[in-house]
C-alpha cells in the first residue's frame, strides 16, 4: 500500500516538474518563468514528502519546509527583479535581455 | 705612474657617463667642457706617460686593475700595458682626439643630439684607448668591439635620414665578418696557449710553433681578417666610403685616423705570430698592395669630396698593410701617424668647406675656395701635400718613402710591391690635387654662408703644422739620416730584416719615388688645373667610381641571397608548431564562446539536458 502510494507520488511529481520546466523553456515571459520555477520547485517538495512518509522519517518534512522558504526567497527577489526590469526596460521578455553574452 | 696609466682611458669614460647620465642637466657649454675637458686630461696624463719613455722607448708599464675572467683554462685580467707601440697608439689617439674634439665643439653647435655626440665622441676615445692598451687580446676585443659599436652608432648619427642608418648597418655588419674570424682566431690560441696575455702567447707560439706550421697559419688567417675588416682592406673595403654618412669630425677621428687603424695595431702588435706564418705575411703584403691600387683608382672617380678621402684612407691603409707585410713594422706605425695628421686634417677642413656651402659635397660645385675660405683652403693644401708626399717638406713624404724603400729592400719585400706603390704614389698624388685644383680653384660657383670659427681654425692650424714638420723624427740616411722614432719602436717591434746589396740604392728609389710624385702633380695640374674642370665620364671611370663594382656582386651574391631567405621565412617556419597550438586554442575559444548567447531559456535547456545525461549515465 505504502509502496503504491509512493510510485503514484512519484510520477504526479514527475509530471510536474517536467510541467514547470516546459513552462521554463516554452515561454519568454518572465512571470510564467518565475511560475514554472516554483512549480519544479514544489515537485520536488512533493518528492521530499513522499519519502519522509514512505520510511517514517521526519526529514522529509523539514526539508520540505526549506524548500518552501527558498522557494519564498526566491519569489520575492524575482518579482522585485521583474519589476524593476519592467520599469528600466518596459518588458518583461526573457530574450530581450542578452547583454551579458560572451 | 700606474694610476696615470689606468686613468688615460677612464678619463673619456667617465666623461661619457657624465654626458649620458646627467648630461640632460648640463647646458650646451657644458657639455662640450666637459666632453672637451675629459679627453684634454686623458692627453695630458698620457702626456705624462710617455715623456720619459721618449728617450729610446725602453721601458714598460703595466697595471693590474682586477681578475676579469677566471675559468679554467682560461685567465684574462683587466691590465694595462704600456710600451714604445701603444705610445704611439695613445699619443695619437689623445693628441688627435682633443684637436677634433675642439673642432667639433663649435662644428656641431647648431645639431640638435649635441649631448649624444659627444657622449659616443668619448665613448670612442676610451674604447680605443682600452683597446690599444690591453695587456691581453680578450680585452683588446672588448675594445675592438666597443670602437664598431661606436662607429655604427656615429654614422648613424643622423638616423632621421634612412640612408645613414643603412649606411651604419652596412659598416657594422662587414665589420662584424672580420671580427667574427677574429673571434675563431681568439678561439685558438686559448685552445693552443690556455692564456690570451698576449707578451705570453708570443713566447710561448716562439717555443713550440715551427715557422709556416698549419695552426700558425690557420690564427694569423683568421687575425688578419678581423684587421682587414677593421681597416677596411680587400675585400671588405666597402664599408668606408659608404660610412662617410657620419658627421665630418667622425670621419676625421673614426673613419681616417684611429679607428680604421686598428688593423695595422693588431698585426703590428701580434707581430711574432705573422714572423711564424710567411705566406699569411706576404698575403698581408699582397692585400695592401692591390687595395691601395684599386682604392687610389677609385678615388680618381668620386666627385664627392668625403668620399675620395675615403677611397684615400683604404689606400693608405693598404701602404700600412704593405708596409707591415715586408717586415717594416716602424714604417706602418709612422705612416700610420703621419696618416692620422694629415687625414684628419684634410677631413677637417672639408668639413668646414661642406658646412660654409650648405651641405655640398660635390667637387664640380665647388670653385674659387681658395680666396672665399682660406682657412680650409690652407689646411687642405697642407694636408693635401703630405699625402700626396711632396718631397722634402711634408710628412707624408719622409713615411711614404720609408715604406717604399723597405718594401725593396726588405727580405720579404719584392720589386713588385715597390713598383705597387709607386704607382700608387703617382695615382695619390692625381686624385688630391684633383679636388684642390677644382673646389679651390677655379670659377666661383657657390657663396660661403659661413665661416670657420676659432676653435675649428685651431685645430687645423695645429694639424696643418703637425702634417708639415711630424715626418722629422724619422730622415732616411741619404738625407743625412735620423731615425729616432724607429729607434723608439724598436724595443717594441724588430728592426726590418734588410737584404744585404739590392739593385737600387735608398737615395735613388727616394729620387724615383719624388719624381713620380711631382708627376702626378703635373698631370693633375694638366688635366685639372688650367682652364675649367671638365668632367670626364666613361666606363671605366664609372667602374672606378662605384668601387670596382665589389658593391653590386655582394649585392648580388649575399644580400639579395639573404633578403630573399628573409622574406620566404617572414612567417618563421620553426615557430610553426607553436603557432599551430594558439591557433588550436583560438578556435576552440571561438566555438566556446558561441555558446555564450546570452538567451536565457538556452542555458535553462542545456542544464536540464545536462543533468539528464548524467542522470542517465549514473543509471546506465
Amino acid at each position: 500500500m505504502a509502496d503504491l502510494l509512493l510510485s503514484h507520488g512519484l510520477i504526479l511529481a514527475v509530471l510536474l516538474f517536467g510541467a514547470g520546466l516546459l513552462v521554463v523553456l516554452s515561454r519568454r515571459n518572465l512571470m510564467y518563468i518565475l511560475m514554472g520555477i516554483e512549480i519544479m520547485l514544489n515537485a520536488t517538495g512533493l518528492v521530499f514528502v513522499l519519502g519522509g512518509a514512505r520510511w517514517g522519517q521526519p526529514d522529509g518534512q523539514v526539508l520540505f519546509i526549506l524548500v518552501l522558504t527558498v522557494a519564498a526567497a526566491e519569489v520575492a527577489v524575482g518579482l522585485a527583479l521583474v519589476l524593476q526590469m519592467y520599469r528600466q526596460r518596459e518588458t518583461i521578455d526573457a530574450d530581450a535581455m542578452r547583454e551579458l553574452r560572451e | 705612474m700606474t694610476v696615470l696609466l689606468a686613468l688615460i682611458p677612464a678619463l673619456p669614460l667617465a666623461g661619457f657617463a657624465i654626458l649620458a647620465l646627467a648630461g640632460g642637466v648640463l647646458p650646451r657649454r657644458g657639455i662640450g667642457t666637459v666632453a672637451v675637458g675629459a679627453v684634454l686630461l686623458s692627453a695630458l696624463a698620457a702626456a705624462i706617460c710617455v715623456i720619459p719613455m721618449l728617450g729610446g722607448g725602453q721601458g714598460v708599464t703595466t697595471v693590474d686593475l682586477w681578475h676579469w675572467v677566471v675559468v679554467p683554462g682560461l685567465k684574462a685580467d683587466m691590465a694595462l700595458r704600456l710600451d714604445a707601440l701603444s705610445a704611439v697608439m695613445i699619443g695619437v689617439i689623445t693628441g688627435v682626439g682633443l684637436l677634433i674634439h675642439i673642432y667639433s665643439a663649435t662644428f656641431m653647435a647648431e645639431e640638435h643630439g649635441y649631448r649624444r655626440y659627444f657622449a659616443y665622441l668619448n665613448l670612442f676615445t676610451a674604447s680605443m684607448l682600452i683597446l690599444v692598451l690591453a695587456d691581453n687580446l680578450l680585452m683588446l676585443y672588448m675594445g675592438w668591439e666597443l670602437v664598431g659599436l661606436c662607429s655604427y652608432l656615429l654614422i648613424g648619427f643622423g638616423y632621421e635620414a634612412p640612408d645613414n642608418g643603412r649606411a651604419a648597418r652596412k659598416a657594422f655588419v662587414v665589420t662584424r665578418v672580420g671580427d667574427a674570424a677574429m673571434a675563431v682566431g681568439l678561439f685558438l690560441l686559448v685552445a693552443q696557449f690556455g692564456t690570451l696575455n698576449i707578451a705570453a702567447i708570443m713566447d710561448q707560439a716562439q717555443l713550440q710553433w715551427a715557422a709556416g706550421q698549419p695552426l700558425a697559419i690557420a690564427v694569423t688567417l683568421l687575425l688578419l681578417a678581423g684587421a682587414v675588416g677593421k681597416s677596411a682592406q680587400l675585400p671588405l673595403q666597402t664599408w668606408l666610403p659608404d660610412a662617410m654618412a657620419g658627421p665630418t669630425p667622425v670621419s676625421a677621428l673614426i673613419h681616417a685616423a684611429t679607428m680604421v687603424t686598428a688593423g695595422v695595431y693588431l698585426i703590428a702588435r701580434t707581430h711574432s705570430l705573422y714572423e711564424l706564418a710567411p705566406p699569411v705575411q706576404t698575403l698581408v703584403a699582397i692585400i695592401g698592395a692591390a687595395t691601395l691600387l684599386l682604392s687610389a683608382f677609385s678615388a680618381l672617380a668620386q666627385r664627392d669630396i668625403k668620399r675620395i678621402l675615403a677611397y684615400s684612407t683604404i689606400s693608405q691603409i693598404g701602404y700600412m698593410f704593405l708596409a707591415l707585410g715586408v717586415g717594416a713594422y716602424s714604417a706602418a706605425l709612422f705612416h700610420f701617424m703621419t696618416h692620422a695628421f694629415f687625414k684628419a686634417l684634410l677631413f677637417l677642413a672639408a668639413g668646414v668647406v661642406i658646412m660654409a656651402l650648405d651641405d655640398e659635397h660635390d667637387i664640380f660645385r665647388m670653385g674659387d675656395l681658395r680666396r672665399r675660405l682660406p682657412g680650409a683652403f690652407w689646411g687642405f693644401l697642407a694636408g693635401g701635400a703630405s699625402l700626396a708626399a711632396l718631397p722634402l717638406i711634408t710628412a707624408g713624404f719622409y713615411s711614404k718613402d720609408l715604406i717604399l724603400s723597405d718594401a725593396f729592400r726588405s727580405q720579404a719585400g719584392s720589386g713588385w710591391l715597390w713598383a705597387a706603390g709607386v704607382l700608387g704614389a703617382f695615382l695619390t698624388s692625381i686624385y688630391i690635387f684633383r679636388p684642390l685644383f677644382i673646389a679651390f680653384g677655379g670659377e666661383a660657383k657657390t657663396t660661403p654662408q659661413r665661416r670657420a670659427t676659432r676653435p675649428e681654425l685651431f685645430a687645423i692650424a695645429v694639424l696643418s703644422v703637425l702634417s708639415v714638420i711630424g715626418g722629422l723624427v724619422e730622415i732616411p740616411s741619404a738625407l743625412g739620416g735620423y731615425h729616432g722614432f724607429s729607434a723608439f719602436l724598436h724595443a717594441t717591434l724588430p728592426a726590418v730584416p734588410v737584404a744585404g746589396e739590392t739593385a737600387l740604392g735608398e737615395g735613388t728609389l727616394m729620387l724615383i719615388s719624388a719624381a713620380v710624385v711631382l708627376a702626378g702633380l703635373g698631370v693633375a695640374w694638366w688635366r685639372f688645373g688650367t682652364g675649367a674642370a671638365v668632367e670626364h665620364d666613361n666606363a671605366l671611370l664609372r667602374l672606378w667610381g662605384e668601387g670596382w663594382g665589389f658593391d653590386r656582386v655582394y649585392d648580388l651574391f649575399l644580400v639579395k641571397p639573404y633578403v630573399w631567405l628573409a622574406r620566404i621565412d617572414r612567417r618563421d617556419v620553426v615557430d610553426l608548431p607553436y603557432t599551430l597550438i594558439a591557433a588550436a586554442a583560438r578556435t576552440l575559444h571561438r566555438g566556446l564562446s558561441a555558446t555564450q548567447t546570452g538567451r536565457l531559456r538556452w542555458y535553462a535547456a542545456s542544464i536540464a539536458g545536462g543533468a539528464v545525461i548524467i542522470i542517465a549515465i549514473g543509471v546506465l
